[in-house]
């Protein structure tokens, strides 16, 4: 049985009136990496900061090891954070900024610095402990962030976009650095981001969330092959999204044709949305095809081509390691359990 | 070229309102009635040891209540909201734009043997208490008048500090207390230091204020300088080695505190 570290049981939070979180039920197994994903202002820090004891809830509570601690102030919870905009202290140098925490808890020196070094080398920042902040570049800072957070070696670790101002090569180093690092203490990660790769790559769980609504908890792989609804398939990867009405189970009707599918449960007659991967779509001579459209545009992008082609009123987002012309006419097939089917929205 | 001409007014004003009067000030300290050069006004001073002393003694106090009082105040105004904040500091702000002689009056009205604060307790058939007229008024009519020097630098400095520098404090282990002495104090180190020169340099040449609440007993160095002005016992002379050597002593104090305030700061 998985051990649950936090849950956090309807959680409301309120800004002048509005609803940020709007009743919120999340379980974060112990020593898990579990990543927020969704887009700018959807609610992730929110979230976080009710983990690390910043943000009052309006309604809803707590749990850390299934004791209540809604209301236990900051500085008492087992959970350290690494904050969106750094937030380090402009009076201590690198060492000092990393060895705050330690020192709280009164360490010996030794020790101390024992730890801080051995953090500095994770980080990359050996030889950096006399700088002082602000002769940092904003990626340096946010390595000293992330160290200053994990030398305490804290039960949950918060990470609040810890990679947002880095370089994309530097970016994935530092994603494998914390991944390895996360599996070798055992710690839980909850990882707050809105780049859906980083999202895929790193974690274990995967939490959709839009308009402080969490839309769809599950692996990577389940996010990806079975998004739950549009908003998580259009959000997670390139996807169209096409209005089809469920004649019955495993037949559904789009594109002015009807195709067999691999889903049932639906009402019949009801108006649901489409979801298809660019590389399901299959790319086949006119009469062969089951939709016919004319290649609007390609890209080429390393290892495959992008096509936008039109038909029957969509422009398709089509994916192949083969292209065809501009303004070529060609036929388009889909694989019955490449099509996804989805209640729509707001039902 | 045209910076020095920029500058020129200034030099003028400089001349006129600081290089001559204390030019006039170092002459008078060190010459008699009838011009010749002494050391006997100096010497003299010897005689006002006791009130220098208590005018040091009286300021150094105020100045530490003035900081005691004004960290607490100022960081609690830098953590409201914004448009409260200027309300907050208008109140501050407010009773500087009345006459310190009115302010003071009021103070002696309020300590009075059948002052307001005294008919108050009279109510509940307590005192009357010996209020004014004691060191213990003067000290306060020093911090009442001065502690908007002491908190507005205090404020200007913490309202810069980061409140996602104090939530990682917290989030790193720092209770209130830790937070205080861990983060809000290194940060204010500017705000304390030209607070505690704003408080002190004036109070330690406080005058009038002294006399009201003091009584007669505690006048401070201020109001015997001012009494060889404007006073019955009419001595520039003296006023002006009095005025020196007060200058000096402030001096050497400011450049004592600001070396220690430096050698905190390579700390
Ligand atoms: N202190 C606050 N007062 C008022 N509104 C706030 C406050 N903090 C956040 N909000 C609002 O709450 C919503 C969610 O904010 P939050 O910071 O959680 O978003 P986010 O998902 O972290 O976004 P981003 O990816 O841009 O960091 C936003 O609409 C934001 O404007
Ligand atoms: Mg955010």
């Amino acid at each position: 049985m998985e051990n649950i570290i936090i849950s956090l049981k309807d959680a409301i939070v309120d800004f002048d009136g509005e609803q940020i979180l709007k009743k919120i039920n999340l379980d974060i197994v112990d020593k898990q990496f579990v990543t927020l994903l969704g887009p700018s202002g959807c609610g992730k820090t929110t979230t976080l900061r009710i983990i690390g004891g910043f943000q009052q809830m309006k309604s809803g509570s707590l749990f850390f090891n299934n004791k209540d601690i809604t209301k236990l102030p900051p500085h008492k919870r087992q959970v350290n954070t690494v904050f969106q905009k750094y937030a380090l202290f402009p009076h201590l140098n690198i060492y000092d900024n990393i060895a705050f925490g330690l020192k709280l808890k009164k360490l010996k020196d030794k020790e101390i610095k024992t730890r801080v070094q051995e953090t500095l080398e994770l980080v990359n920042l050996i030889g950096f402990e006399k700088r002082s902040i602000h002769s940092l570049s904003g990626g340096q800072q946010q390595r000293v962030a992330i160290a200053r957070a994990l030398v305490n070696r804290p039960k949950v670790l918060l990470l609040d976009e810890p990679l947002g101002a880095l370089d994309l090569k530097l970016r994935k180093e530092m994603q494998i650095e914390l991944k390895n690092i996360q599996q070798e203490l055992e710690i839980t990660f909850v990882y707050v981001t809105h780049d859906q790769e980083e999202a895929l790559t790193m974690s274990d769980t995967v939490v959709v969330m839009n308009d402080g609504i969490i839309q769809q908890i599950g692996t990577p792989v389940d996010i990806y092959n079975e998004p739950k609804n549009a908003f998580v398939a259009d959000f997670i990867g390139d996807s169209n999204i096409i209005d089809g009405i469920m004649r019955k189970d495993f037949l559904v009707d789009f594109a002015g044709n009807s195709f067999t599918c691999v889903d049932s449960g639906f009402e019949n007659d009801e108006l649901v949305d489409v979801v298809i991967r660019p590389e399901d779509i299959k790319i086949v001579p006119q009469i062969q095809g089951a939709i016919t459209g004319i290649v609007e545009s390609v890209i080429f992008k390393g290892v495959h081509y992008e096509m936008i082609v039109e038909a029957s009123g969509y422009k398709w987002k089509v994916q192949s390691t083969l292209h065809e012309d501009v303004g070529s006419i060609v036929g388009m097939n889909i694989e019955p359990m490449d099509i996804h089917i989805m209640h729509k929205m707001g039902n | 070229m045209k910076t020095k001409i920029l500058a020129v007014p200034y030099i003028i004003w400089m001349i006129i309102f600081t290089i001559i009067p204390l030019g006039l000030v170092i002459f008078f300290a060190f010459t008699t009635q009838s011009g010749k050069f002494t050391f006997s006004n100096i010497v003299a001073m010897n005689d006002y040891l006791d009130v220098l002393f208590r005018s040091i003694e009286f300021s150094v106090i105020a100045t530490v209540i003035c900081l005691l009082l004004g960290l607490p105040v100022a960081y609690l105004i830098s953590r409201l909201a914004r448009g409260k904040q200027g309300t907050m500091l208008m109140i501050v702000i407010i009773p500087m734009w009345i006459n310190f002689l009115l302010r003071t009056y009021a103070w002696m009205t309020l300590l009075e043997e059948n002052g307001i604060i005294n008919r108050f307790f009279g109510l509940f058939h307590l005192g009357p208490f010996n209020l004014i007229n004691n060191s213990g008024a003067v000290i306060l009519g020093m911090i009442y008048n001065y502690i908007p020097f002491m908190i507005l630098p205090l404020y200007s400095v913490m309202t810069k500090i980061d409140e996602n520098v104090i939530e990682a404090a917290q989030d790193l282990g720092c209770s209130g207390f830790h937070i205080m002495t861990k983060i809000i104090l290194p940060l204010s180190k500017q705000g304390i230091s030209t607070g505690i020169i704003t408080v002190f340099v004036p109070s330690v040449s406080t005058f009038i204020i002294s006399r009201m609440l003091g009584g007669g007993t505690n006048d401070l160095i201020g109001d015997i300088i001012e009494s060889q002005f404007l006073g019955n016992s009419y001595n520039p002379h003296l006023g002006s080695a009095m005025s020196l050597v007060l200058m000096v002593i402030v001096l050497l104090i400011m450049s004592l505190f600001n070396q220690f305030g430096s050698e905190e700061a390579v700390i």
